[in-house]
């Protein structure tokens, strides 16, 4: 079964004074996540991510086209008992302590009463908010509104998360902790579905992303397929800023950065450029085939024209 | 999984009421008494021979706009104060059917302002006592009023809800304020629709039955001077505010069913 | 329960609830017919009213004035015997807005007439005509209400002679205030006193009520003319033939009459026995002194005055 089924999913909104300029937030959007996959949904700030979890939740309706989640219509409170989202910046009733809102928020779930208040301490340990269910959100950082947002979303142990940008105001020790509960989630079977602008995290996380852009799709692919090609280049870097004059035969695209050299040769001048630099007496770094980057495909399918020219051979 | 809805209309009243609890809206209670001991004072001095009337005027005047003030101020964000600070996301996106919210937010508002008139009646016998000394038979009646005065707070309560529904909080404290007005005037209202001829006649006696009718929720006059209320005038009262307040209600859960969260 | 049968449901709870809510404001109204008029005998005085109106005097004048004459209005339709809260919605009404002229005119038309015309109650009415005064002494409207009431009702003719020609000394006073000045100080022309106060009142008024009261007793003094005349006919028509005549075509053939005689409203009139003369429906005009048959009792709820 699919986790997730989008079929033809739009969303126009009508802005302007008289409301008679259509505003396209979501083209047309057929997409199948499948059951147990990280999911990226990757594009820009207004790209219609946000959009596009909104109407999968709920919150705003499709001007046309439909959506199945975990086999269930969008309104089934069957299929909402069995998800988590966790919505962008979120946002939570100030007046109540950590402890309070998870609580509440489980008994809205349908979770038992007496695995209720259980079930807030877990979460809040898992997220790394251990000692602070007491304390009134108000007086949460913006970080720890991150955090209590991803315990609320697992709070009732779902099938399916969503995610809107689960790093945003993460500091980097956070983001690592996002990104392990994440692999986690996968490892306990969850389906994990993400937005996110931030190319690394997708790379590191996603089994499968999809590229949005002003409302329209631009493509969808398994993140290894899209970053195994290798290319048949090989990256040397190694220090001091000598560049032994045999690299130019070898038609060597070299680069000088501070105290080191780096340099992108193709594979059969390997053992050449090796040999030219143990000539020289010069001290090699490292030596590693070059890849396509996620960086490359995203970059590709928003700029089509661009892309060919700026991605390094 | 299929639990019945009171179970999550239930726990958001409790929420609701929770909130106001916590937004420090009980402390409208010490401005009361202080009005209502100050009151009591001034006429227990002055001795006129109106002292109860006094008093039970200005106690009973004093709980409904208090009353009326706070479900206005309160029921005008129940709705969009949800939506503007998107707490509304992680609550709709459980199990929770949006008229379930509706109906939760506007029975804990309710709650909330039984519980603060019921802290208030205490202030008024109080006081009551404090100038007669014991209390008379026809002081029940005072009860009679300030049941009516809920009743009135149920339907300012689901007006509110209503306009917070759809519009922003500014313009629904305005349409609220100026329908508690109006509804004030009610009768006057189907009078006047009934002295006005052809179409007019028609548009004007819509309006005069569309607006609320809180002529006939004040009584506060008529028992300050002593004067019983018909149990059957109790009975229509209760079902005329329960209807109008169901009515508000759904308008309601029909705009916000099909409102987009943006 | 899906979106839309939810829709299907709170729509038609909210048509329902639309529909017991007007039942319901039915049922109240019966219950409470006077219960917010009646709140007017709590009002300590009208001046607390005024003060706690917020400067809003102007307004809830209106409302009181509205309130006056729905509720002299449907007391009228059901011939109420007496109109207890007239004159006090009439004196919050001119506290609240002292310059509202018309209703110190309804109170001069109003509260006069006897039951059920009116609430019988000239001594109020002479008491708001007089603050009416007090707050426009300018309005020479109010000086003829006055005089009318002295006049017509209380037969206080010095006082009406007074109140007269106060008023006719005002810049733009109707000209028939120094005649009737006049006419009063003299006590006498009574039915011709009588006929030009309701002939101003009824050019003069501006309120259907008002208007329509003026004309009734128009007609009744009208028809008060015809039957004296008529009768006076049928009198001379006897010193002549020593009887009295049967039908109006005899007066007719006698060259005494002109066809056959009408009444204002249209109807004829009937020769009754020992020369009498009476009108075809004495229920439709009131106020008639004469041409009515012997034992006659005015109907308990009058007629529904119409308007020339």
């Amino acid at each position: 079964m699919l986790a997730i089924e989008i079929l033809g999913l739009e969303k126009t909104y009508n802005v302007g004074f008289w409301g008679k300029t259509p505003k396209h937030a979501l083209r047309p959007l057929h997409l199948n996540v499948e059951e147990g996959e990280i999911f990226g949904f990757l594009g820009p700030n207004g790209a219609g991510k946000t959009t596009t979890l909104k109407l999968l939740m709920g919150l705003v309706f499709p001007t046309s086209g439909t959506a199945r989640i975990l086999g269930m219509e969008l309104d089934d409170p069957r299929m909402k008992a069995q998800i988590g989202f966790l919505p962008e910046q979120p946002y939570f009733y100030d007046y109540l302590t950590a402890r309070e809102l998870l609580e509440y928020y489980a008994q809205l779930s349908g979770v038992a009463a007496k695995e209720r208040s259980r079930k807030a301490d877990e979460v809040l340990a898992k997220v790394g908010l251990p000692n602070v269910a007491g304390l009134q959100l108000r007086k949460f950082s913006k970080g720890m509104l991150q955090r209590v947002g991803i315990a609320q979303a697992i709070l009732h142990d779902p099938k399916l998360l969503f995610f809107d940008e689960p790093m945003s105001g993460l500091d980097p020790l956070g983001r690592r902790d996002v990104r392990d509960l994440m692999e986690q989630l996968k490892h306990e079977g969850k389906t994990v579905f993400f937005s996110t602008h931030i190319l690394p995290d997708a790379e590191a996380l996603c089994d499968r992303v999809a590229v949005i852009h002003d409302g329209e799709l631009k493509g969808v692919g398994a993140v290894a397929d899209l970053t195994s090609g290798v290319r048949g280049k090989v990256e040397i870097i190694w220090s001091g800023r000598i560049i032994p004059p045999a690299f130019k035969g070898l038609g060597a695209d070299c680069h000088v950065t501070g105290d080191t050299v780096r340099a992108i040769v193709s594979e059969e001048c390997q053992d050449a450029a090796l040999d030219a630099l143990r000539n020289a007496h010069l001290r090699l770094i490292s030596l590693s085939p070059v890849r396509n980057s996620l960086e490359a495909y995203y970059v590709s399918k928003l700029q089509p024209g661009k892309a060919a020219a700026e991605v390094r051979p | 999984m299929k639990a019945a809805p009171m179970s999550r209309v239930f726990p958001i009243a409790l929420n609701t009421f929770r909130e106001a609890v916590r937004d420090r809206v009980l402390y409208n209670l010490v401005a009361f008494a202080v009005l209502m001991s100050g009151a009591a004072i001034l006429v227990g001095q002055i001795s006129v021979g109106i002292e109860k009337l006094v008093v039970i005027n200005l106690g009973l005047t004093a709980v409904s706009l208090f009353g009326v003030v706070i479900s206005i101020f309160i029921g005008i964000g129940l709705v969009s104060k949800e939506i503007d600070k998107r707490t509304l996301y992680t609550l709709l996106s459980r199990p929770v059917r949006r008229w379930e919210f509706v109906v939760g937010k506007f029975l804990g508002l309710v709650g909330t302002l039984v519980l603060n008139t019921f802290f208030m009646a205490i202030g008024v016998f109080g006081a009551l006592l404090y100038v007669a000394h014991h209390f008379a038979k026809p002081d029940a009646w005072v009860l009679v009023a300030l049941y009516f005065i809920i009743l009135q707070f149920v339907i300012v309560t689901g007006l509110a809800l209503l306009f917070s529904s759809f519009s922003s909080p500014l313009m629904s404290a305005v349409f609220a304020f100026s329908l508690f007005i109006v509804g004030a005037f009610a009768e006057d209202l189907r009078g006047f629709a009934r002295m006005t001829k052809g179409i007019t006649r028609w548009i004007a006696t819509g309006a005069a039955y569309l607006v609320p009718n809180f002529s006939a929720l004040n009584v506060i006059t008529p028992v300050a001077h002593g004067q019983p209320v018909s149990g059957q005038l109790i009975l229509y009262n209760t079902a005329y505010a329960l209807i109008y307040a169901t009515m508000t209600i759904c308008g309601a859960v029909l705009i916000f069913e099909r409102r987009n969260l943006k | 329960m899906k979106r839309s049968q939810i829709t299907m449901v709170a729509g038609s709870l909210l048509v329902l609830c639309l529909a017991a809510s007007v039942l319901t404001l039915h049922r109240l109204d019966e219950l409470r017919s006077h219960a917010t008029l009646e709140e007017v005998l709590y009002v300590s005085s009208p001046q607390a009213l005024k003060r706690i109106s917020l400067g809003y005097s102007g307004l809830l004048a209106d409302i009181y004035w509205t309130r006056a004459v729905q509720y002299f209005g449907s007391k009228h339709v059901q011939g109420a015997e007496d109109y207890k809260l007239l004159a006090p919605l009439l004196e919050i009404t001119t506290t609240l807005d002292p310059k509202l002229l018309v209703a110190y005119e309804f109170g001069s038309n109003f509260l006069t007439a006897k039951p059920p015309q009116g609430a019988g109650m000239p001594d109020e009415a002479v008491a708001l005509v007089k603050q009416g005064i007090r707050s426009n002494p300018n309005e020479w409207h109010l000086y003829y209400d006055l005089g009318f009431i002295y006049y017509l009702d209380l037969k206080d003719y010095r006082n009406a002679a007074d109140a007269f020609a106060r008023g006719s000394r005002l810049p733009d006073a109707h000209p028939f205030l120094k005649l009737m000045a006049a006419l009063a100080a003299q006590k006498g022309g009574e039915a011709q006193m009588a006929r030009m106060l309701w002939t101003t009142t009824f050019e003069t008024t501006t309120n259907k009520d008002i208007k329509a009261n003026a004309a009734a007793h128009l007609r009744a003094l009208q028809v008060d003319d015809d039957v004296t005349n008529l009768e006076a006919l049928q009198a001379r028509y006897r010193d002549k033939t020593g009887h009295f005549a049967a039908s109006f075509s005899e007066l007719e053939s006698a060259g005494m009459l002109r066809g056959s005689p009408r009444d204002p409203l249209g109807a004829p009139y009937k020769l009754a026995a020992e020369g009498k003369v009476e009108v075809t429906d004495p229920d439709d005009l009131p106020f008639i002194e004469k041409g009515l048959s012997i034992g006659y009792i005015p109907p308990p709820k009058p007629k529904i005055l119409p308007v020339d």
